[in-house]
């Protein structure tokens, strides 16, 4: 795949709407925090030393047993423009801070986007997998596997006592970050959500927005993932974020039902309005835009609605971002036109539902 | 005063950015501010580390630190980050700062992690080696208190041991 293809292709592997459990989870993402010995990290170093780890790592991703398993293709970001940028934030591919912040960053996708490798991101090397359902063991597998082959070629940067040392005291330990991207709307409905939120932070876990740190819940989207990553092994890690979002998985699934049972009218109501609104609107914010996916999802996962694939919600999620909805129009766009695009491109790709996914 | 962003909507909110001295005004309502993400890059700025920064700036430990940098600076041999500057950011300037800062991190990771022990994987080659390493060392200590005690068969049974470990080293 082409530099432009990762950019004008709106599809990533992880919008599938396939695997286990993706009428609630949207995707599992593992991230893996890795640096090199004797190189400062990206925060302190000069240009040359950044490149330097860029040529590392590169050299590596071209080795033999990287590519039997995977055809990574790097993307250096000084050669991306700002609005490409943004369309690989916004399809998850690499993170905010690689797009503005880093010097010398680079990122290494593979064709199908389930693996991207940050480079000088806040780490020298962050590996990213990125599966739709609810798969963390396979995401761990695939994650680790590439890490003992940079591992063979590489000289970590890594302490007995300290585990694999990263820039940041929050990463230290494993490096590992894993995630699920929950779709939890009847939890939200049943005002049921604060109260699980509030639990989730007493077990060592997270939950944020779906573009991360800072971002809040658009379409009742929640990121739940792992905070300790020091003093517990990436099993106990796995297993404990496996439990508890296996807890709220079963937990929404109650809440579905029991808004099914008690309040159908209401809640029939309320996913085919906006359905009509998608359907027909000329004008949506992104806001409630991400609202109005969210109830015509759950009506299609409560067979509510029939016509409309949630394959072409995951994309709809992911092109009716700002950056992706610039870069399709080859031009900046005004918030107005924007909004305007936005709705047309939902009418358009709701009313085409027949023709076949990913085309 | 309307929007500048979209001309329609009252502005709500008024910022003043200034970027290499030179002074710039927004005037635009909150729909367009939350589109417009860039302008605000200064409200996202507060981040974990901001956090962390406020772990160690209340930190008893770091009384002491700066009590006994008056005959010595504290500062990393390799990247010269000093424990200053990570206070203030919360972050490492490269892996040698772990080394530096030794025991001082333990209240912090305690604090983030609930622990001080790394117990998950360890790197087939650099770990492998640490673990070899560990391992002479405790047959090594063995060797001399047999030598010592004149228990001269298993003295060599650890000399043989030794050697096969450093063989392996070596190799790999």
């Amino acid at each position: 795949m082409s530099q432009q293809q990762f950019m004008q292709n709106p599809w990533s592997n992880w919008m599938k709407g396939e695997g286990p459990d993706s009428d609630i989870v949207i995707s599992t993402r593992l991230r893996i925090a890795r640096n090199l010995r004797q190189h400062p990290f990206p925060l302190l170093a000069t240009d040359s030393q950044g490149e330097e780890v860029v040529r590392k790592v590169t050299e590596v991703a071209e080795s033999e047993a990287l590519r039997k398993r995977h055809h990574l293709q790097v993307i250096h970001m000084d050669q991306v423009n700002p609005l490409e940028k943004r369309v690989l934030v916004e399809k998850h591919l690499i993170s905010p801070h690689l797009a503005e912040e880093s010097r010398k960053g680079a990122v290494l996708l593979s064709p199908d986007e389930s693996v991207s490798i940050m480079v000088n991101e806040e780490d020298h090397i962050r590996i990213q997998v990125l599966l739709p359902g609810f798969r963390l063991n396979e995401a761990w597998e695939i994650g680790t596997k590439i890490d003992d082959i940079f591992e063979k070629h590489l000289n970590y940067a890594f302490d007995e006592t300290r585990g694999y040392l990263t820039s940041c005291p929050t990463n230290v330990g494993t490096g590992i970050r894993a995630s699920v991207m929950l779709h939890l709307p009847a939890l939200v409905m049943t005002q049921q959500i604060s109260r699980i939120l509030q639990a989730i932070n007493q077990v060592g876990l997270v939950v944020r927005g779906i573009y991360g740190e800072g971002s809040e819940a658009l379409g009742n989207l929640f990121q739940l993932s792992n905070q300790v990553t020091l003093g517990m092994s990436e099993t106990d890690i796995l297993s404990n974020l496996y439990g508890v979002a296996r807890q709220i998985i079963e937990q929404e699934r109650v809440a579905r039902a029991y808004l099914l049972e008690h309040t159908r009218v209401t809640l029939e109501d309320r996913i085919f309005r906006s359905y009509g609104i998608l359907m027909y609107a000329r004008t949506v914010e992104s806001k409630e835009a991400a609202q109005r996916l969210s109830d015509v999802r759950l009506g299609i996962d409560l067979g509510v609605i029939s016509d409309v694939s949630p394959l072409v919600l995951n994309e709809l999620l992911v092109t009716t971002q700002p950056g992706f909805l610039q870069q399709h129009a080859g031009q900046k766009l005004t918030p107005d036109q924007r909004d305007e695009r936005r709705a047309r491109l939902i009418r358009e790709r709701i009313a085409d539902t027949e023709r076949p996914a990913g085309t | 005063m309307n929007c500048e962003e979209c001309g329609k909507r009252p502005a709500t909110l008024h910022l003043t950015k200034i970027v290499n001295g030179e002074k710039t005004e927004y005037h635009i309502c909150e729909h367009c501010a939350q589109e417009k993400g860039d302008v605000f890059t200064g409200f996202h700025n507060f981040s974990i580390n901001n956090l962390l920064s406020g772990l160690l700036k209340f930190d008893p430990m770091q009384k002491s630190v700066k009590e006994s940098t008056s005959t010595k600076p504290l500062r990393c041999e390799t990247c010269g980050l000093t424990y200053a500057q990570f206070s203030k950011s919360g972050r490492f300037g490269c892996s040698d700062c772990y080394t530096f800062l030794g025991d001082r991190l333990d209240p912090l990771f305690r604090r983030i992690h609930g622990n001080t022990q790394h117990i998950g994987k360890v790197p087939e080659r650099t770990g492998g080696q640490l673990k070899i390493r560990k391992e002479l060392e405790q047959l090594k200590q063995a060797l001399q208190k047999y030598v010592a005690s004149e228990e001269f068969e298993k003295a060599a049974e650890m000399r043989d041991r030794i050697r096969a470990l450093e063989q392996k080293m070596a190799q790999s």
